[in-house]
């Protein structure tokens, strides 16, 4: 079997150097780091943290290369989705692609190129150390299953949730992939924002009563536009918020947007509590708390171009 | 006529280097360092005016003398403290508050019996140091009767301030005035303090445009529950005043560029609260009060 993972960051190469462990998989890696992609070919890609790993696999900045495959797995960051398929699409044309990035919208962008598309949400993350290089922090699951309008076979999602779950990553194949994604992208849109707009930790936002009553707000509206389009949630998403803001969990860990906020980057909200507000006015659901939240965030990365 | 500004933040300097200019004006500070410098060198004004003026100052009241006009120009956060240190002191004066929000008035009546002027201003400068105040935006202050006053005195006061060379206007009653501009500071100082956009085109258009005007809806409906007729319309405000040309940075925006605490509790909180006492849902406003107040405690 042959699989591409398309933009190699922290989350991408927890693929690609698990699934370059099996010896009936050929991993390939798409990305735009030259010094990411020739650490990797040069010496392999290196997983340390949670898990040991030293996979070797073809890595290229020139999609040209890419010979056909049967599975592509797509992780970049959510804008970046368009560009990075039209670059790759050559290479599905008898395949399926998947997606196992954060938010809404990632499965209709792949599915304007590829014929067979694969939704999916996966929870481990990890960060870049080096070019080459990846911290692997989390652990967790990844479901995969079809996307409704222009689906993969089951059989061969399966064969894919197979594969990732030999390498090490345990995947689920199932039929109906969207409780979990809308877990997630609820738990995110409602928490990332604010840690972005406020500087506070995932802990400190939970444990301030006024704040985690308005996280509870962007939850609501999130889980009516979810029942909405009868999707069911594998879990509550609150349940997901509170357990994460254990000390021992993620109390001190600063969001991801966070971050991106810090260091100037464009953050994924349009594709969070942007794709919920999107999702719900074609639902007729209100979103006027993801919709206020997403503007805020809008004008914080209008912010840094004046 | 004798004049004492209580208060010499960037407000309280503007007020009383140009009422120097045509008034006996002694101004009270916090501190008494600030004070020597303020004998010592006079205050300077640079931006719209560009002058010099000689002040008396004293961070004791005992020590400024009778007053027949105290214009009270701190912070609202500061106010409590510094009304309290007037209590007892210039007896037959009438005193002006010119703070953001709602209440201002309330807090120095609880202190002295005073009669009583209730002003907004609406101009603007930056603080340099503790005797040079740069003047930005010269836009008036608006200035209605309290407690034991007529719309002929706030005139009164108008016109000295007008002689001084600032913008000033009289109104019957303050409320509609005070409530535009409430709910303008409540939606424009806000947005931009969590942003860190200054007041530009941003406010008027696009998604955040759509955020600005709901959140002035919503500061509608509690003014109409309140039974405040508004003055000027806060959305054509915000509109005016990122056509100005050059983009104003909001003092709330500042405040947390430099991890200050906010007004955030005098403006938006007068609003949040107002809206409860009446029984009107302000989810938005609401959403920005604690984003701000958590903001606030990010600092440390």
């Amino acid at each position: 079997m042959r699989v591409c993972i398309v933009g190699c960051g922290a989350v991408g190469s927890l693929f690609a150097a698990n699934l370059a462990r099996l010896d009936d998989v050929e991993v390939w890696a798409y990305d735009l780091s030259r010094e990411h992609v020739d650490a990797i070919n040069a010496h392999g890609l290196r997983l340390s943290g949670a898990g040991e790993v030293v996979g070797r696999l073809r890595a290229t900045v020139d999609a040209g290369e890419i010979p056909p495959c049967e599975f592509g797995i797509v992780a970049t960051k959510a804008m970046h989705t368009s560009a990075a398929i039209v670059a790759t699409a050559h290479a599905f044309a008898e395949g399926c692609v998947a997606t196992v990035q954060n938010g809404l919208g990632n499965e209709e962008a792949i599915a304007e190129h590829v014929e067979r598309v694969i939704r999916g949400t996966t929870f481990p993350a990890g960060k870049i150390l080096e070019p080459g290089h990846v911290q692997w922090d989390v652990k967790g699951d990844t479901t995969l299953g079809p996307f409704e309008p222009q689906p993969a076979p089951m059989a061969e999602i399966e064969r894919l949730a197979d594969a990732c779950t030999r390498g090490g990553m345990p995947t689920k194949a199932v039929s109906d992939a969207r409780g979990p994604q809308w877990r997630k992208v609820i738990f995110n849109a409602s928490t990332n924002p604010i840690g972005a707009l406020t500087g506070l930790t995932h802990g400190r936002v939970c444990e301030r009563p006024d704040l985690r009553q308005l996280v509870s707000g962007l939850v609501d509206e999130g889980k009516a536009v979810a029942a909405a389009q009868g999707i069911e949630l594998d879990a509550d998403p609150e349940e997901l918020i509170d357990h994460a803001a254990k000390p021992e969990v993620a109390y001190g860990h600063k969001a991801s947007m966070l971050q991106d906020v810090e260091a100037r980057r464009t953050t994924e909200i349009d594709y969070l509590n942007g794709g919920i507000v999107r999702f719900g006015r074609e639902h007729e659901v209100p979103t006027p708390l993801n919709q206020a939240i997403w503007a805020l965030v809008k004008g914080v990365e209008d912010s840094w171009t004046k | 006529m004798r004049v004492v500004v209580a208060g010499a933040g960037t407000i309280g300097s503007l007020f009383a280097a140009h009422l120097a200019r045509v008034a006996d004006v002694a101004v009270l500070t916090r501190r008494d360092s600030h004070a020597r410098a303020l004998n010592e060198d006079g205050l300077h004004v640079s931006g719209r005016s560009d002058f010099t003026a000689t002040v008396r100052a004293s961070a004791d009241p005992a020590e400024l003398g009778g007053a027949d006009l105290v214009l009270v120009a701190c912070k609202g956060g500061d106010l409590e403290p510094l009304a309290a240190r007037l209590a007892g002191h210039f007896a037959g004066a009438t005193v002006m508050t010119t703070q953001n929000g709602l209440g201002a008035e309330a807090i120095v009546a609880a202190h002295g019996d005073w009669p009583l002027l209730s002003a907004v201003t609406f101009m603007s400068g930056t603080r340099h140091d503790d005797t040079h105040v740069e003047y930005v935006l010269d836009t008036a202050t608006w200035i209605g009767p309290y407690r034991g006053t007529t719309r002929a005195e706030a005139e009164e006061v108008a016109e000295l301030i007008r002689s001084a060379g600032l913008k000033a206007e009289a109104f019957d009653d303050l409320r509609p005035a005070q409530w535009s501009k409430l709910i303008f500071n409540a939606t424009v100082n806000s947005v931009s303090a969590l942003t860190g956009l200054p007041h530009d085109f941003h406010f008027a258009e696009g998604m955040l445009g759509d955020l600005v005007h709901a959140l002035v809806d919503e500061g509608k409906a509690v003014a109409a529950a309140a039974g405040v007729a508004l003055g000027e319309d806060p959305w054509e405000m915000n509109v005016h005043a990122t056509q100005r040309g050059h983009a104003h940075y909001p003092s709330m925006l500042e405040d947390v560029s430099a991890h200050r605490p906010t007004e955030i509790e005098l403006i938006t909180g007068s609003l949040v609260r107002e809206a409860a006492e009446h029984g009107v849902p302000v989810p938005l406003h609401t959403a920005l009060y604690r984003l701000v107040k958590a903001k606030e405690a990010s600092y440390s």
